[in-house]
């Protein structure tokens, strides 16, 4: 090792409360930068991931839906919704013009069953005309969905093949779903066949979650494509204006209420990493400066002993990329700590679809996080080890002043 | 290696009722030979120690030259000059001067560990500890020690690297009767092993082991 970096070393642990109070303003450096940029891309992600996952043009839902947001709250939040029309209003919606499918689905709440502690949703779908939701479950399950075959959502902890009964219909887990950050991750999938098995099952055992419509013969929601050259919007005025005791919206402004609440959350995010940066760079520019006038002496006497100045700057740099590598790394652990447990947490709070970006693109806000951290102590450091090699040493080396 | 300073000055810029600067050293000659122990002194403020680091190469003087053997001083670049403070000066600056992350032994072999001649030095400086009576605290830190104690470390790293020149500013300053002849008696045996030494001090004792004596007085320099 070069005496140098043996020097900086040493000088490091035989100072540690000096580097310990160093190192902490490189944790918050890495910390709020690279925590800040894994919820943002996290938050964009499951952005993508939920407007994905709707991948309908207009969303239909029975007026008494819209006031409580229950669609919203079942597709945020996994909060499980009954809400129904009648089959006639399907018939409807299906023949306004420029709809080119529709496709429904039901919802029903399970009752507590045995393999949550919660109640989950249960979502319907008819195989032949949904275009939604089996693009999404191809990619883990290649065959059909036969009567009692139920997908889970990915954080339904299930092993596939468990068999799971809901309204007394025994079903069986056949595949789980990728992860979406959205609340369909706590839904559960059958076709309409399973999920009429398990009205029936309800209404023998006193559910009234149906009012006065038939189960038999409701859908809760329908998920609308539009032909080519109709305008969403416009489709799904004709629908509120043509059918009555629905309502009718464009899937992009579900979307963009939630793109709202993202860019409101990036932004205070934003502000707060800022903020934390110019207070720590102007803390560590103070310290610096200090530690660096206090040091003088012990510069000057290294360079009696004939190092240069280019060694003496050496040594400080030396310092600074070390205290900031570590308090660097230790952030970004920290931040692994505060994070990863805790995406339900974080989702939850905010309201807002959550979804980890890849673990390369983690890897790579680490990277930048320790570059930028470790940039900034150089930088600093920098200015310090030039002030200090400007000057003669046998004026650096008066006690006094 | 002689050393010589040829009309040498240093001022300083500083707020005074009648001018800005003021002269710590005038212009002077003063020329420190092999073998020879010069001992300067005088008040403190005088000028001792400018005058001592125009001379080591570690004060820029504001006017005139030093030379080292015919070359001079100040028109080496930073590397140079450093290589030459390091293999061929011995400095021990006023005051304490031990680095306080290394060890007594670490602080005597740095000049040695500096540019990676770290093995070979290790028993000398083994023995300049032994010599100076500090072997027993070799693995001791700068602060753990006394100023006697520290001062008598000072000398030893300033004699590591055997230098053709010996540089002492005010070493006895703070030390008792017995250290102060240690010290002194080791400067002059370095002088008498063809050295050029340079000592600065205020201590009057100090003028019975010096082959030239001069003194300083308000940036003055005169011989006797
Ligand atoms: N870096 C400096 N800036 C301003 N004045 C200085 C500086 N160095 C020395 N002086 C002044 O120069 C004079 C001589 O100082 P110095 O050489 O340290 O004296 P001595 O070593 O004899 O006590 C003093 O008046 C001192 O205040
Ligand atoms: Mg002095």
């Amino acid at each position: 090792m070069k005496f140098r970096h043996f020097l900086s070393v040493r000088n490091l642990l035989r100072r540690p409360v000096r580097t310990a109070a160093l190192v902490l303003l490189s944790v918050f450096m890495s910390f709020s930068v690279f925590a800040g940029s894994v919820i943002t891309a996290s938050l964009r992600n499951g952005l993508e991931s939920y407007s994905a996952r709707l991948g309908a043009d207009v969303v239909v839902v029975p007026y008494a839906a819209t006031t409580k947001g229950t669609l919203e709250s079942v597709l945020l939040q996994g909060i499980p919704g009954n809400f129904y029309m009648e089959a006639p209003l399907y018939e409807k919606i299906r023949r306004i013009e420029g709809v080119e499918v529709a496709a429904p689905q039901f919802y029903l709440a399970s009752a507590t069953a045995s393999c949550c502690s919660v109640a989950v949703q249960l979502i319907g779908f008819d195989p032949d005309l949904d275009f939604s939701i089996q693009p999404w479950i191809r990619r883990s399950y290649e065959k059909e969905l036969a009567e009692g075959d139920i997908i889970i959502g990915n954080r339904i902890s299930m092993p596939t093949d468990r068999i799971l009964s809901f309204y007394g219909v025994d079903c069986r887990v056949v595949a789980q779903l990728d992860e979406t950050g959205t609340g369909l991750d706590t839904a559960i999938y059958a076709n309409m066949d399973t999920i009429a098995a398990m009205i029936r099952g309800a209404q023998e055992r006193n559910f009234h979650y149906f009012d006065d419509i038939d189960p038999a013969n409701a859908v809760s929601c329908v998920m609308i494509k539009v032909k080519d050259g109709y305008d969403p919007e416009l489709v799904a005025g004709n629908i509120n204006i043509h059918v009555r005791k629905v309502s009718a919206s464009k899937a992009g402004s579900m979307i963009s209420g939630i793109a709202g609440g993202l860019k409101n959350v990036s932004a205070v995010i934003g502000l707060l990493t800022a903020v934390i940066w110019i207070l720590a760079v102007v803390i560590l520019a103070v310290a610096f400066a200090m530690i660096s006038h206090e040091r003088r002496r012990e510069f000057a006497i290294l360079r009696t002993i004939g190092a240069t100045a280019g060694m003496v700057s050496g040594v400080i740099l030396g310092e600074a990329a070390i205290q900031s590598l570590i308090g660097a790394v230790c952030g970004i652990a920290l931040a692994c700590l505060a994070i990863f447990p805790f995406h339900t947490a974080i989702s939850s709070a905010l309201g807002l679809p959550y979804l980890m970006p890849r673990i390369s693109a983690v890897l790579l806000y680490a990277g930048l996080a320790i570059l930028f951290t470790v940039a900034a102590a150089a930088g600093i450091s920098a200015f310090s080890a030039h002030r200090v090699s400007r000057q003669d040493a046998g004026i650096l080396l008066r006690e006094d002043n | 290696m002689e050393l010589r300073a040829e009309g040498a000055a240093r001022f300083f810029l500083r707020k005074m009722k009648s001018s800005n600067i003021i002269y710590a050293v005038q212009k002077t000659d003063l020329t420190l030979e092999p073998g020879q122990l010069a001992v300067i002194s005088g008040r403190s403020g005088s000028g001792k120690s400018t005058l001592l680091n125009m001379m080591c190469g570690l004060l820029k003087p504001s006017e005139g030259t030093v030379w080292a053997d015919g070359l001079d001083l100040y028109s080496l670049g930073d590397g140079a000059l450093s290589r030459l403070r390091n293999e061929k000066f011995g400095i021990i600056p006023q005051g304490g001067s031990g680095l306080g992350s290394l060890t007594i032994l670490e602080n005597v072999m740095a000049p040695a560990l500096m540019y990676g001649k770290g093995k070979e030095i290790r028993k000398r400086a083994g023995n300049l500890l032994e010599r100076f009576g500090i072997a027993h605290l070799s693995e001791a830190f700068p602060k753990e020690l006394s100023g006697g104690e520290l001062r008598r470390m000072a000398i030893a790293r300033a004699l590591i690297l055997q230098p053709e020149v010996l540089f002492a500013d005010e070493p006895t300053g703070d030390l008792d009767d017995e250290n102060t002849a240690l010290v002194l008696s080791v400067l002059r045996d370095a002088a008498d092993k063809g050295a050029a030494v340079m000592l600065v001090t205020h201590e009057g004792s100090a003028a019975a082991y010096g082959d030239v004596l001069y003194a300083m007085h308000d940036g003055v320099l005169s011989g006797n």
